[in-house]
């Protein structure tokens, strides 16, 4: 029986070593992204290495109207999807330029809601299949540093978290990870510390192994879940003067 | 940041750059100059060290395959690790390959890699059909024997000093097993190991590990490996002839102090390691990454050598001056008591090419750890091998000058007039390249 991992954004360096990995256990890809040329490059790559069938999608996030269309044009339903779309954007040129915050929003949350919810009718229907969503750490608490994004993913986590009890019960297993530093094509100019940057490969076998044994929340790499839990307890009179 | 490179010696700051797209890539090279590309940086001194590093690993994408050619294309920051992972099981094997599966295609056509079937089946550059390189300019341009040849002849062997490779194209070999035929035959000095050489040159693979710290009549005393394809016929064992066994690795955790490879411990474990071999011919069958790879199962195997690092002096003579110029540069390393236990002789077939290193003759690879007194013997040996007709390997290479440099390399200058006519300002430099002014 051939199965389908649909990868949306599949430009994202996290999600290319997710298709590897799922590739690796005899999975076809749907690579679902905007930048074409490269997505068919990248599935070439993944056929070859792993002898199964990648098909390059166009697929944008921010065109709502599509998402039925594009989620009806594949022929075999997926088994499982993966979430992978995301924008960084500039915290800065949020503050004062509202389209820049739409975007950072939009991308993150508005677009992930509105296919996720075309998924997860399918899915719903079907009593089966698997959603993986990348939200961050970001989302945990916002940070002064990038709360427009910060606040997106948080908008995403409470949104998969929502999406994980409604389909509980109908056999489709919701998957929330929360990357923390990832050496990506996204965090390109920023100066991350070395020992917390994770590759994105180690994040995808993060996330497989977390999506086989059903688990609902992960953190990736695994030591975030502590940070963050320190963060969140900071109380808020004391974290409010932090420049993080 | 600092980086080294495999000899880990010399450190030194750079501008490293990583990079995800050919638009960035393109912007970079027009905003700098002294750019040089690097790969996985397993050259040995300063040939991937620059002002401006450009890192090419992120472009690692196989591009395609016709099962039918056997070519393969592949972007070049695709480690050869990579593709036999990928194309043994399917049995095809690489044409060349060098002692480590942990170089990029861009670097094994730039250093132009050779292995140990040189004498039969050439240098890498032997099998390359085509590669896209970006210019100084932003330009791509596809090279190949019947487009841009210049361009071509000057890149193969060129160390990346006319542009950056992109992608490539190259034919693979068929095999029928992942596994060698190997034989293993001890030679009681150099005349022996030479004569043995020749007789062997029937066998796809040979390579002999000398003993370069042993004297008199026993100077270049070594185990010869000679090595053939295993068809399904010599395999005993009913298995998947194409799979290799998983190989639990070891790890070099720290740099060993600077005192623990000198020249007692190297002898005695150079002694033990030739006595090791029984007398008579051992003939075996090992899996692909034993034969061709030993080292690699030992990461950072490097980091023995210390925080003084270590380089390798390679170096190729004509036949006709084999015999003696070997026995005289053997002796004078021994006598110097600088050496290591990973002294390498290799036989050369004819090769083409500008500034590619391999010609027809016997080649010697030998590791020093960096000291003091290892640069004024290197540079006696310099003398010798210009004197015997040979010319030293620059990947290997981090204290060449630019005399025996380009006595070495008779086209040393149509090279340069290629390198002048695609990059003008000289932007593609390496801390090597300015050492041996190319």
């Amino acid at each position: 029986m051939t199965k389908y991992l649909l990868v949306l954004g599949a430009s994202s360096d996290i999600a290319k070593a997710i298709a590897c990995e799922y590739a690796k256990e005899g999975y076809n890809l749907y690579l679902a992204g905007r930048n074409i040329e490269e997505i068919k490059k990248d599935g070439t790559d993944i056929s070859i290495q792993f002898n199964i069938e990648a098909k390059a999608c166009y697929f944008d996030v921010l065109d709502y109207n599509s998402h039925q269309k594009f989620y009806d044009s594949l022929s075999i339903k997926p088994e499982g999807v993966v979430c992978a779309a995301g924008y960084l954007g500039n915290q800065e040129k949020s503050q004062t330029d509202f389209n820049e915050a739409r975007k950072i929003i939009d991308t993150n949350f508005t677009g992930c809601v509105s296919i996720l919810n075309v998924v997860a009718n399918d899915f719903a229907s079907r009593k089966q299949g698997f959603i993986i969503g990348i939200s961050s750490v970001a989302g945990d608490r916002g940070r002064g540093s990038n709360y427009t994004y910060g606040s997106s993913k948080a908008a995403l986590t409470a949104y998969l978290s929502g999406l994980r009890c409604r389909l509980a019960k109908l056999n489709v297993h919701v998957l929330t990870v929360k990357p923390g530093f990832v050496a990506t094509k996204m965090t390109e100019g920023l100066k991350l510390p070395k020992r917390l940057t994770a590759k994105p490969e180690e994040v995808a076998k993060d996330i497989i192994r977390a999506q086989k044994s059903k688990k609902d929340v992960i953190y990736t790499k695994w030591f975030w879940e502590i940070i963050m839990f320190i963060i969140k307890a900071i109380p808020e009179k004391i974290y409010k003067k932090l420049k993080l | 940041m600092k980086l080294t490179n495999w000899g880990k010696y010399p450190l030194v700051e750079v501008n490293f750059k990583d990079f995800y797209s050919l638009d960035t890539l393109n912007s970079f090279i027009k905003e700098n100059k002294n750019i040089i590309a690097r790969g996985l940086g397993r050259c040995y001194g300063d040939s991937a060290l620059a002002e401006n590093v450009a890192s090419t690993l992120n472009f690692n994408r196989i591009l395609s395959f016709d099962s039918k050619t056997r070519e393969v294309e592949c972007e070049a920051g695709t480690s050869l690790k990579k593709l036999l992972d990928v194309f043994v099981p399917r049995g095809y094997f690489m044409p060349v390959v060098p002692g480590t599966k942990f170089i990029t295609i861009g670097g094994a056509i730039a250093s132009d890699i050779h292995g140990k079937n040189h004498h039969i089946e050439g240098s890498f550059s032997n099998h390359l059909k085509s590669f896209l390189i970006l210019l100084a300019d932003g330009s791509k341009v596809e090279c190949s024997r019947e487009n841009n040849s210049d361009l071509f002849w000057a890149t193969c062997g060129g160390m990346g000093l006319t542009g950056i490779i992109l992608q490539a194209k190259f034919k693979l070999k068929s095999i029928e097993t992942a596994y060698i035929k190997q034989e293993t035959i001890k030679c009681k000095n150099l005349s022996e190991a030479m004569s043995m050489f020749e007789k062997s040159s029937n066998y796809t693979y040979s390579v002999a590990w000398i003993d370069c710290l042993a004297s008199g009549s026993s100077l270049g005393r070594s185990i010869l490996m000679l090595g053939e394809y295993a068809k399904k016929e010599d395999m005993s064992l009913d298995l998947n002839l194409l799979k290799i066994p998983e190989k639990r690795k070891i790890s070099i955790p720290f740099d060993f102090p600077d005192f623990a490879l000198n020249s007692f411990s190297i002898r005695l474990f150079n002694f033990f390691y030739y006595h090791s071999f029984p007398q008579n011919i051992k003939k075996n069958i090992v899996d692909y990454d034993s034969f061709f790879f030993p080292l690699d199962r030992i990461h950072d195997w490097n980091k023995v050598y210390g925080k003084r690092g270590f380089t390798q002096y390679q170096f190729v003579l004509p036949k006709s001056s084999s015999k003696e110029g070997l026995e005289k540069i053997l002796s004078r390393i021994s006598q110097s008591n600088q050496g290591s236990f990973l002294a390498v002789l290799k036989l050369f077939g004819k090769q083409e090419g500008l500034i590619s290193f391999p010609k027809e003759g016997y080649t010697l690879a030998l590791d020093f750890p960096i000291s003091n007194k290892l640069f004024p013997l290197l540079d006696e040996l310099d003398k010798m091998v210009i004197h015997y007709g040979g010319r030293v390997y620059l990947t290997k290479d981090v204290r060449l000058n630019k005399e025996a440099f380009s006595q070495g390399y008779p086209n040393l200058e149509k090279f340069k007039a290629i390198k002048y006519k695609y990059d003008k300002l000289n932007k593609f430099k390496s801390l090597q390249s300015e050492r041996i002014s190319i």
